[in-house]
C-alpha cells in the first residue's frame, strides 16, 4: 500500500511541487496549509510521515513538531523540516523539538525523494 | 512558462499585495508584532519558493530584506517610515523580477535598495553563503563503519534500517548486527534501541559521503568510520587480533595475554569473555571480506580470466616455433618448385603462422605494473626505517614484457631500489644542507624502444662518488692502482663481483651480494645495465631488456656466405656503404647518414670472416634508445620470423651472439646481440679518443 505523506506549507506553489514529486514517486499525499491545519488533519487521519515548512502563520513548523511529539501515539512519526540555509540555528531548534531530519531549501525533487527514502525506507 | 513557475508567479503576486497592505498598516502602528510576522513570512516565502522555481534574482534580492525583518522580529531593528518606503520600493522591483525567470528589473535601483538594507544589518551578523560542491570522483575503497545509536534513537521518529539500506545501495557490503547489549526480557524497553552495527562497505566514495548518510542521526549515535582497504592494496590482510584492537573492542595488553596461550586466538578471546561473540564474528567477517577483495584484485591484476599453468604456455610457444620453422621450409620449397598454387598456399600458411605467433607471444606479455605495485610499499617501509622522506613515482606501468622476463626482473629491481633509498637519497637534514628539498624523489619508469624495453630508476640523491669507488676498487684488487679509468668505466666497477661501496654495511643493502648479481641476472635475460650519475644531484640506472625470449621478427642478412639475424625491432634503415665512403672516413668506422655521423661495426672483422669483400656493402642502421650504430654486411636478404634457439653450454659465452635460428632450407643463422655489439663500438671509440 502506498505510504501516505503529509505536506505542510503555507506556500501553494511549494505544496504543489512537493505533491507532484511525491505522487509521481508513488506516494499518497495529504496537504495542509499551516501547522494548525496539519494538527487538525492529523487528528482525523494517520500518515506515515510529515514534511513541514518552518515559517507558517498560526502554528509554525517547530510548534507543529512539538505538538505532534506530545501525543504518545505519534512519538515515533517521522517528521522532516524544510528550512532555508540562513536558518542553521532553526535546524537545531527543530532537532530539539523532535524533527527526524531536514531538507534545506532550495532543493531539487530527487533530493527530496532521497531524504524521504533515508527516513522512510 | 511551465505550470509550476506560473503557480509561483501568481502566489508571489498575492504575497506582494498582502505585504503592501501590511506595510501601509505598519506605518501607522510600527510595533504591531503580527504585522511584522506577516511581512517576514511573505518575504520568506517569496524568497524560498523563488529559489525553488529558478527565480534566482528574486531569491538573492529578497534575502537581505528577509534578514532585516527577522532582526525586527527579534527587536534588534526599529521600524521607521524610511524602512516602510524602502520595502515598498523593493516590492515594486520584485514585481518586475517576476516577469520572467531571468528578469533583472531595474538593476541600478535594485543594487541601491540592497545596499540600504545591507547597511541596516549589524556587521556581527555572519552571512553563511551556500556552497555548492561538485561531486568528486573517488577511487574504490573499503570502509569499516560502526554505527552505535543511543537508546533514545527512535524517539524523534528515526528508523535505522533505511540508513543501512542506503549504505548497501552505495556498493558491496556486509552488515553485522551486535545484540550483546540487549537486556533480559523483563528489563527490555521496546521503545529503546539496544543494538549496534558493524558495516563493511566497498564503493567509490569518500568518508564524508558515508557521514552524509548518517547526517540525521549523528547527534544521537556514535559513528566511527575507518578506511581499511584501497584499490592499490594487494597484500594479505591483518590478523584478527589486530583488527579487534584497532576497533577498540580489545585492549592491546589483553591481546598479548591471549596470544601467549597458544590456542586459537578467537577461542581464547571468547572463552575469556574479552569481547562478545558478535564482535569476534564481525572482525572475522571483515578479515574474510577484505582478503576476498584483495584476492579478487590480485586475480584481476594478473588480468587473466582463465588461469593457465605457465609451462603449458611455454610448450605452446615451442610448438609455434617449430611451426614457424616448418612454414619457412614450405615457403622455400614453394619458391624452388615455381608452382603458383603451392606458392599461394605457402603464403597463406606464412600469414597464419605469423598471426598465430603474435597471438601466442601476446598471451605471454604482462604489464610490468604488477611488479611496480610492490615497490611502493618497499620504498615507504625502507624510508620510514631510515628516517628519510621519499616521494616514489612510477610511469609506464602498462608497458608489456614477456612473463619470463618480468618474473626474473623482480629481484634485480628490488636491489636497485633498495640501493637508491639507502645509498642514493640523503637524510632530510643533509638534503637541506645541500640546498635540496627535504623530500627525496625516486622515479621508476618503463618504456618501449624497438625490440627492447628500457626500465630506469632515477633518484635525486647524492650520486655516485667516483673517488670512493676508485679507491675501494684498488683496495679490493679489482682495479690496478696505476689505471686511469674513465668515469663510465668507474661506474661499471660497481658491477664487479664482491664490490660494495657502503662504508657501513646497513641492514638494508650492502650485504655484498651487490650489483654484480643484478648485472648477471639482467645479462642472463639478454639485457644490459647502464649507469649515469652526477655527484650531488642523482643517479639514473637504466635496464635494457629484450621484449621477448622466444620468437622475434628478424632481419636476415648474409656475410661471407654465413647468415645472421638482427632483431627487426631495433633496425631503423639499410643503406649502402661504398668504397668511397670508407676512404673518406680515414680509417674511422663512421658514416655520414643525411648529415648525422653514425659509427658502424665491420662484422667481417669482428667475426674474423675471410672471403672477398663485395664492391658495395650494406649497412644496417640500428637504434636502441637514442644511440645509433650501423652493422656492415654483404647483403640484406629480408624479413624473417626468427625462432630463437639457445646456443647450448659450449657456446653460451660467445660475445655478440645471443642465439641461433633455423632457416627454411635447414641452414643455421646466428642472431646478433645488437646491445652487446653496440657496447663494443663504444669501447673502440674510447680507445681511439683516449
Amino acid at each position: 500500500m502506498a505510504k501516505k505523506i503529509m505536506s505542510v506549507d503555507d506556500s501553494a506553489s511549494i505544496r504543489q511541487m512537493v505533491n507532484f514529486t511525491l505522487t509521481e514517486a508513488g506516494y499518497e499525499v495529504v496537504e495542509a496549509e499551516d501547522g494548525q491545519d496539519a494538527l487538525d488533519k492529523l487528528a482525523r487521519a494517520s500518515v506515515d510521515m510529515v514534511i513541514t515548512d518552518l515559517n507558517m502563520p498560526r502554528l509554525d513548523g517547530i510548534g507543529l513538531i512539538k505538538a505532534v511529539r506530545s501525543d504518545p501515539s505519534k512519538k515515533f512519526l517521522p517528521m522532516i523540516l524544510l528550512t532555508t540555509e540562513s536558518h542553521v540555528d532553526k535546524k537545531e531548534l527543530g532537532r530539539q523539538a523532535g524533527a527526524t531530519g531536514w531538507i534545506v531549501k532550495p532543493f531539487k525533487p530527487d533530493q527530496l525523494l532521497a531524504v524521504i527514502k533515508r527516513v522512510l525506507g | 512558462m511551465d505550470p509550476q513557475k506560473q503557480a509561483y508567479r501568481e502566489e508571489a503576486s498575492e504575497l506582494i499585495a498582502d505585504m503592501e497592505d501590511a506595510l501601509v498598516e505598519l506605518e501607522q502602528s510600527p510595533t504591531d508584532r503580527d504585522l511584522i510576522d506577516r511581512i517576514f513570512r511573505d518575504m520568506h516565502t517569496i524568497k524560498g519558493s523563488g529559489a525553488m522555481f529558478g527565480f534566482n534574482n528574486i531569491a538573492t534580492f529578497t534575502h537581505g530584506i528577509e534578514t532585516v525583518y527577522d532582526l525586527i522580529r527579534e527587536g534588534r531593528i526599529k521600524v521607521s517610515g524610511e524602512l516602510v518606503s524602502l520595502t515598498l520600493a523593493a516590492c515594486d522591483q520584485i514585481k518586475l523580477l517576476l516577469e520572467d525567470v531571468d528578469a533583472t528589473g531595474d538593476s541600478a535601483h535594485i543594487t541601491e535598495i540592497s545596499h540600504k538594507f545591507a547597511a541596516m544589518i549589524p556587521s556581527a551578523e555572519p552571512e553563511p553563503s551556500p556552497v555548492a560542491l561538485e561531486p568528486e570522483e573517488h577511487g574504490e575503497a573499503t570502509f569499516r563503519i560502526r554505527f552505535t545509536p543511543k537508546p533514545e534513537l527512535f524517539e524523534n521518529g528515526t528508523n535505522p534500517l533505511p540508513l543501512l539500506d542506503e549504505l548497501r545501495d552505495l556498493g558491496e557490503s556486509r552488515v553485522i548486527c551486535h545484540l550483546d547489549r540487549l537486556p533480559d526480557l523483563e528489563a527490555l524497553d521496546p521503545q529503546k534501541c539496544y543494538v549496534y552495527w558493524d558495516i563493511i562497505l566497498t564503493a567509490k566514495i569518500s568518508e564524508s559521503d558515508i557521514r552524509d548518510v548518517f547526517i540525521f542521526v549523528d547527534d544521537i549515535s556514535d559513528i566511527a568510520i575507518a578506511q581499511i582497504d584501497s584499490a592499490e592494496e594487494l597484500d594479505d590482510y591483518k590478523p584478527i587480533g589486530q583488527i579487534l584492537v584497532e576497533k577498540g573492542d580489545l585492549a592491546a595488553s589483553e591481546l598479548d595475554a591471549a596470544l601467549s596461550e597458544q590456542k586459537r586466538l578467537g577461542q581464547v578471546i571468547v572463552e575469556k569473555g574479552l569481547v562478545p561473540e558478535s564482535e569476534l564474528e564481525s572482525a572475522l567477517t571483515e578479515q574474510e571480506y577484505v582478503r576476498d577483495m584483495r584476492l579478487k584484485r590480485r586475480q584481476v591484476e594478473a588480468s587473466a580470466s582463465v588461469k593457465v599453468a605457465s609451462f603449458k604456455l611455454d610448450s605452446l610457444v615451442d610448438l609455434v616455433g617449430e611451426l614457424v620453422i616448418v612454414q619457412a621450409r614450405l615457403s622455400e620449397f614453394a619458391t624452388r618448385r615455381g608452382d603458383p598454387d603451392l606458392a599461394a598456399l605457402a603464403e597463406d600458411v606464412e600469414r597464419l603462422s605469423a598471426e598465430l605467433r603474435d597471438q601466442t607471444m601476446d598471451i605471454r606479455m604482462l604489464p610490468i605494473g604488477t611488479t611496480f605495485a610492490r615497490f611502493k610499499r618497499l620504498v615507504r617501509d625502507l624510508a620510514n626505517e631510515l628516517g628519510k622522506e621519499i616521494d616514489f613515482t612510477t610511469a609506464g606501468a602498462e608497458t608489456e614484457l614477456d612473463k619470463t622476463v618480468i618474473d626474473k626482473l623482480g629481484d634485480p629491481l628490488v636491489h636497485l631500489i633498495r640501493n637508491s633509498v639507502d645509498h642514493g637519497i640523503e637524510l632530510p637534514a643533509d638534503r637541506r644542507a645541500a640546498g635540496k628539498a627535504e623530500q627525496g624523489r625516486i622515479h621508476l619508469s618503463a618504456q618501449h624502444s624497438g625490440a627492447y624495453v628500457l626500465i630506469s630508476i632515477e633518484d635525486d640523491g647524492r650520486g655516485l662518488n667516483t673517488r670512493a669507488i676508485r679507491e675501494k676498487a684498488i683496495a679490493k684488487g679489482i682495479l690496478a692502482p696505476e689505471a686511469q679509468p674513465s668515469e663510465k668505466e668507474i661506474f661499471e666497477l660497481i658491477f664487479a663481483p664482491g664490490f660494495s661501496t657502503a662504508e657501513n654495511v646497513s641492514a638494508i643493502s650492502g650485504r655484498g651480494v651487490g650489483m654484480d648479481v643484478v648485472s648477471r641476472n639482467i645479462e642472463a635475460l639478454g639485457g644490459s645495465v647502464e649507469i649515469q650519475s652526477q655527484a650531488g644531484s642523482g643517479t639514473v640506472i637504466t635496464l635494457k631488456l629484450p621484449l621477448t625470449l622466444a620468437i622475434i621478427d628478424g632481419l636476415l642478412v648474409e656475410l661471407a656466405g654465413n647468415f645472421f639475424v638482427l632483431p627487426l625491432g631495433c633496425v631503423l634503415e639499410c643503406i649502402e656503404l661504398s668504397q668511397t665512403d670508407v676512404n673518406r672516413a680515414h680509417g674511422r668506422h663512421m658514416v655520414n647518414v643525411r648529415g648525422e655521423i653514425v659509427p658502424y661495426i665491420p662484422l667481417r672483422e669482428v667475426f674474423s670472416l675471410s672471403g672477398e669483400i663485395p664492391e658495395s656493402e650494406q649497412i644496417v642502421i640500428t637504434g636502441i634508445g637514442d644511440r645509433r650504430v650501423g652493422f656492415v654486411v654483404d647483403r640484406v636478404i629480408g624479413q624473417h620470423q626468427t625462432v630463437i634457439k639457445t646456443l647450448g653450454k659450449a657456446l653460451k659465452d660467445m660475445d655478440g651472439i645471443s642465439g641461433a635460428t633455423i632457416l627454411g632450407n635447414g641452414t643455421v643463422a646466428l642472431i646478433l646481440d645488437v646491445n652487446r655489439l653496440t657496447a663494443y663500438v663504444e669501447q673502440e671509440e674510447l680507445s681511439l679518443t683516449g
